[in-house]
């Protein structure tokens, strides 16, 4: 065991919240760093600091989990679904400490599993995206292509048929590796690429990479949709919406509840009826969203939580 | 290398020519007191006190690693001393590079000169001390001023043509117009002959006279004793980094100059028993060679090589050798022609290096360290260099170590290759060394056929002597030996027969007994005489 | 003028090093204080994270693996004189080789199965620097360019294989089922309990004695045989290669293959010893890493093993370190890492010649005082 201690310990017994981000690193303006900030209002809200850890290398994630649940973690939130595995063996190593993994299902009695419906979201961004369109071409950057990507892909595609049903969408994946999801550079020129093909609204799904998908949408006079954070505020005026994924309310639940006692294991499932996900409207999209194509939205949005309309879901094979 | 301090610019341009010589006070133009240089713990030069006079050709010889070139370049300031003082003109200087040794009036010609070849004659002597921004009014005063001087000392060169399109005669010109240029007064030539025909040289000679009747100092450093002979006043011999004996040149001999040089006694001429060639051992039919660009390096050279006879093939650098030596030993494909090995064809066959040398095929290449050894490795790594898949050397794909190192040390005694030493670094023995190793790893593979490039390059007096032996040992004993080689001295000693090649192309043949060398010297430079006999 | 003045052996493996590794640290410690954390506890933090405790050891030791495999597959291309930056793609690659056998046979018995995964492993890692070797032999097609190019293209077939066919039905993430228990490497606390000694749990298995025999196998190829010697002479001297009738095209196809098996054993100790299961991206950057192991280590094994147990030692000091000191987050370690690779492995001789005329110095004055 490690001879020394850190200051940020409490003695046992003590509630200890703790978090494990994945490579994206919790700076990347989206999907890491809405769990970070969830954790932060948390903190804020109670005076309970946190422990956190970002990893660098597969075989950190594991490593971390035990490391933090060795030291008295009461409950650990493992963000990505990469983290799956490596819960699954920390957990069954752990049975007294509290896990929740976000976009991922680990079947564990200590275990809660939080997942998006991300398709509905997309969906609303997808009927958005052809309601702005004039060209009747839209686009979507995905970071690399996985299931949740095409998740994320379906959604948008179907909503876009809805409006239109005669409109292309045109579909690119950053990359093979998880450098796809931190290569701004690449997604202005994949969005620039599609621009030029005649779209003129392109949908990120890709982390850090979106942020050059929304700054080339800036600089061409074009559209762009945000993804995970509400991030109309980075161009405002240029994005349309955002697909808000609320990860930082799955971080906060997870450890209000587990403070308050009220934590349980087991599956969440948060779509548009859970306010899990949901597309954004503020002050800083107003100018390009007209208030009809919201009331169209809030139509379809009302439908999917009554269940009238169904979203389909991208299956893995 | 070219200067760029502001003093050599300023030189470069006060044209208004002081006369030579002239400049500082009095005393002679270069004094050495007491110079020391140590790498390790080998003296490199010790206690080493010479005096150069003005108006004088001074020669410096001495065996290869004597300090010689470690001398010259601590007073062109590329070393530094660890002790004693450089005086110019009595004047103590201190030359820590080589900008302050332009500065103090010193220029070198360097054996492989510091020219840039797509710059012209002019462009290269402004090189570094252009001043000013006007380049264009600089270069047409640098012109006038070239001029003058190439008129003054008999240094007529093409001054707007490209250095690349010269040849090596003419590129030394402008290596010492450019040396002029900056005022140098005291000049240091380093092997100037190396690269040079004998009418070549012949004229380098007139104009090194030129110089030392204007009053400049001129240091000759080589190891070609009759040069030291032809052109010298003052002749300064170092061995083991010290100077062993100064004398006035015309008041010595030779034969004493090499004994200093060696420090013992020199065998006299090389005696060879009269040929008595055998058959055929190689052939070569009409054989073309292109390089890399594809340019015909090598055209129409036939000729046969018969056991029991060493051919010697004569020639200025760079017409064509190198690249009938690499064809010869399978390196380089030949664009056309046939070569025949005990019969053999072997160009149409596409037979390689590796297949040649299992055939009895020899191959002692011209370039040393660029070929013939590899430079990190040891003497025995290298020692089995083009024979490491010998059965002798292998079990399975294993090597046998003990063996390798085992007949390293057999060779180095059968050869007497000093130190003794199988592990040591290939780099840490002497060029004679090395070569005389390259020479026992070919002779040992029991080859009917040996080619050898520039035997002797690089390689000291006492060496060239082994080798040549060496050499003429194995012509009795039956082999056919190819020499290459530009030193005609070389060839005349060496050779039964002698081929002349100039342009890729073989230009005469001669018996070695009816071989002058004004004759060799005129096939060489290109001027055509009757051609093959 | 050249620098034929060479270093005392001692000075040059073992001074050298030291002095590097030492002004890399300093400098790191500068970056620490800069950020407001003491440098010595910092350092402290890291060693004692990589070295202090039998896990710490472990994942060291663990990460060393990897950093052995990749470096001994560097070294081999780079004693033959090529620049094999593809091991990377070679890893993965073989890592699938060695993840399809597990996964097919996973049941049957440890010793059916491991050494099957490692003739794939090998197989795999081989056949992706073949093709690169082949395009540099035949076609010229330079081996830096293609070998960078053959690691997008390992990692958009891994991707596209483990999203399409390779995935556990109902995932997110884009992985393949748990392998066999026949297909796990034993992890050396097992080991090391079976043996009766008490070893903290790591990932740390029985890859490493491989990586550690291949390390002997390569010296042995490298230095021993004739295929090794005839390497390095077209590593060291070209010409001299093609004069000694040595076919530049063998040496390049036979050095890159074997070079690329060694890569493929990175397969064994991270989805075998730790992973038991394909996933994304799992060689992580031990390619490009191997790189500098193999710099720092100067291409030999025993050189490579001790630079690869640093880098392992930097990796989980470095995870440590960021995990008790928080404002030094996973970006300032990569930052120390990198310094380290920078001036132990890039800039390895910059006190080459300083120290060689402190050498001289000392030896004079020495000289000078005695006698």
């Amino acid at each position: 065991m490690l001879a020394f201690v850190s200051p940020a310990l409490r003695a046992a017994g003590d509630f200890l919240p703790a978090i494990v981000f994945d490579f994206g690193g919790k700076f990347d303006r989206s999907f890491n760093q809405s769990a970070s900030e969830g954790a932060e209002r948390f903190k804020k809200e109670t005076g309970v600091a946190y422990r956190e850890f970002e990893i660098t290398n597969a075989a950190q994630r594991e490593q971390a989990m035990a490391q933090l649940a060795k030291r008295g973690a009461t409950i650990i939130v493992a963000v990505g679904f990469t983290q799956a595995s490596a819960v699954e063996k920390v957990a069954k190593q752990f049975p007294q400490v509290k896990f929740t993994i976000v976009d991922a299902v680990v079947d564990l009695p200590n275990v809660q599993s939080v997942n998006f419906r991300e398709q509905e979201s997309s969906y609303l961004c997808g009927m958005a995206a052809a309601l702005a369109s004039k060209t009747g071409k839209v686009g979507f950057v995905g970071g690399m292509d996985i299931p949740l990507i095409r998740k994320f892909a379906l959604g948008y595609l179907e909503g876009a048929r809805r409006v239109n049903p005669q409109v292309e969408v045109f579909q690119n994946m950053t990359g093979t590796t998880p450098a796809a999801w931190g290569d701004p550079t690449k997604g202005a020129e994949l969005a620039r690429s599609q621009f030029g093909r005649g779209a003129d609204v392109v949908f990120h799904a890709a982390g850090a990479t979106g942020l050059g998908v929304m700054q080339a949408a800036k600089d061409l006079g074009k559209l762009s949709i945000g993804c995970d954070s509400n991030q109309n505020y980075l161009q405002p005026g240029s994005v349309l919406t955002s697909a808000v994924k609320r990860v930082d309310v799955a971080v906060y639940t997870a450890f209000k509840s587990a403070r308050e006692g009220k934590w349980r294991a087991g599956p969440i499932v948060l779509g548009l009826a859970e306010q899990g996900v949901d597309y954004a409207l503020d002050e800083h999209n107003r100018s390009v969203m007209s208030a009809k194509m919201a009331e169209a939205l809030n139509a379809a949005k009302s439908d999917i939580i009554s269940g009238k309309l169904k979203v389909a879901e991208y299956r893995t094979p | 290398m070219n200067g760029s301090g502001g003093s050599a610019t300023e030189r470069g341009f006060s044209a208004s020519a002081v006369p030579a010589g002239a400049r500082g006070a009095s005393g002679p133009a270069l004094e050495l007191r007491g110079i020391e240089k140590r790498f390790g713990t080998v003296y490199a030069n010790r206690a080493i006190s010479m005096v150069v006079e003005r108006g004088s050709v001074h020669g410096l010889i001495g065996e290869n690693g004597a300090g010689k070139s470690t001398l010259m370049n601590i007073v062109y300031g590329f070393q530094s001393a660890d002790a004693g003082e450089i005086l110019v003109n009595g004047r103590a200087v201190v030359i820590g590079a080589p900008e302050a040794a332009i500065a103090a009036g010193i220029g070198m010609v360097h054996q492989h000169f510091m020219l840039v070849e797509t710059f012209t004659a002019v462009e290269n002597a402004v090189l570094g001390v252009e001043g000013g921004l006007q380049l264009a009014g600089g270069l047409a005063r640098a012109r006038r001023e070239l001029a003058r001087l190439a008129g003054e000392y008999g240094l007529e060169v093409p001054l707007a043509t490209p250095v690349a399109e010269l040849t090596v005669g003419l590129r030394q010109r402008v290596e010492i117009l450019k040396a002029l240029y900056r005022r140098a007064d005291i000049l240091i030539l380093d092997e100037p002959t190396a690269v040079l025909t004998p009418g070549e040289a012949t004229a380098l000679f007139g104009i090194l006279r030129r110089l030392r009747s204007e009053g400049k100092a001129v240091i000759l450093v080589t190891h070609k004793l009759r040069e030291i002979m032809a052109i010298t006043d003052r002749v300064t011999v170092m061995r083991q980094g010290a100077i062993v004996g100064e004398f006035v040149t015309r008041e010595t001999s030779v034969g004493a100059l090499a004994e200093k040089m060696m420090g013992r006694a020199v065998g006299g001429p090389l005696e060879k028993p009269p040929v008595q060639p055998g058959g055929t051992r190689l052939a070569v039919r009409d054989l073309e060679v292109r390089d890399g660009q594809g340019v015909v390096r090598v055209r129409r050279v036939s000729f046969d090589l018969r056991a029991g006879e060493i051919v010697g093939l004569a020639g200025v650098s760079g017409n064509g050798q190198t690249e009938l030596l690499g064809a010869l030993a399978g390196m380089l494909a030949p664009s056309k022609g046939t070569i025949s090995l005990g019969g053999r064809e072997l160009v149409a066959a596409k037979v390689g290096p590796r297949e040649r040398r299992r055939l009895g095929l020899a191959h002692v290449p011209e370039d040393r360290l660029g070929m013939g050894v590899v430079a990190g490795f040891s003497a025995a790594a290298n020692a089995i260099l083009g024979y490491h898949d010998r059965p002798r050397y292998t079990r399975g794909p294993l090597l046998r170590m003990a063996v390798i190192r085992e007949e390293c040390i057999q060779k180095m005694a059968v050869h007497d290759v000093r130190p003794a030493a199988p592990d040591l670094r290939i780099t840490a023995f002497s060029g004679g060394n090395q070569q005389k190793l390259v020479l026992a790893r070919e002779m040992d593979g029991e080859p009917s056929v040996l080619l050898v490039g520039q035997p002797t390059r690089g390689v000291d007096i006492g060496a060239i002597e082994f080798i040549h032996r060496r050499l003429v040992a194995l012509r009795d004993a039956g082999k056919a030996i190819l020499v290459v080689s530009v030193e005609l001295e070389e060839i005349l000693g060496l050779a039964d027969r002698i081929l002349v090649m100039n342009g890729g192309e073989i230009v005469g043949e001669v018996a070695r007994g009816e071989a002058t060398e004004a004759q060799l010297g005129l096939w060489m430079a290109g001027v055509s005489g009757e051609g093959r006999g | 003028m050249s620098r034929s003045s060479a270093l005392p052996r001692w000075a040059e493996w073992g001074l050298l090093p030291l002095i590097n590794l030492g002004v890399a640290l300093a400098l790191a410690g500068g970056v620490v204080a800069v950020l407001g954390e003491s440098p010595w506890v910092a350092v402290k933090l890291l060693v004692a994270g990589a070295f202090g405790s039998q896990e710490g050891i472990g994942y060291t030791l663990y990460y060393a693996t990897n950093f052995i495999f990749t470096g001994l597959a560097v070294a081999v291309a780079y004693q033959a004189g090529l620049f094999n930056i593809g091991v990377e793609g070679q890893a993965y690659v073989g890592g699938l080789g060695v993840g399809l056998v597990a996964l097919e046979w996973g049941e049957a018995h440890p010793l059916l199965v491991l050494p099957l995964a490692m003739l794939a492993g090998a197989l795999g890692g081989a056949a992706w620097a073949w093709l690169p070797a082949w395009l540099q032999a035949r076609r010229g097609s330079h081996i830096v360019i293609t070998t960078i190019m053959f690691n997008f293209l390992a990692s958009a077939l891994v991707t596209y294989l483990l999203v399409n066919v390779l995935i556990k039905p109902g995932q997110q993430s884009p992985e393949t089922r748990e392998f066999g228990p026949g297909a796990m490497m034993p992890a050396m606390h097992e080991v090391l309990g079976a043996g009766g000694i008490a070893f903290a749990a790591s990932p740390w298995n029985i890859a490493f004695g491989l990586a550690l025999m291949a390390a002997v196998a390569v010296w042995v190829l490298i230095w021993r045989t004739r295929w090794g010697y005839a390497w390095r002479v077209a590593g060291e001297n070209p010409t001299a290669a093609i004069y000694a009738g040595i076919a530049p095209a063998r040496v390049i196809i036979g050095s890159m293959v074997i070079s690329g098996a060694l890569a493929g054993g990175l397969g064994l100790n991270e989805l075998l010893g730790s992973q038991h299961r394909i996933l994304i991206d799992f060689p992580g950057g031990a390619g490009f890493v191997g790189i500098a192991v193999a710099l720092m280590g100067r291409n030999h094994p025993a050189g490579i093993v001790a630079a690869a147990v640093l880098f392992g030692g930097l990796y989980q000091g470095g995870a440590q370190l960021s995990f008790d000191l928080p404002r030094i987050n996973r970006d300032m370690v990569v930052v120390i890492q990198g310094l380290v690779i920078l001036i132990c492995g890039a800039l390895g001789d910059i006190f080459h010649a300083p120290l060689l005329a402190m050498l001289h110095f000392w030896g004079r004055a020495r000289r000078s005082a005695t006698g």
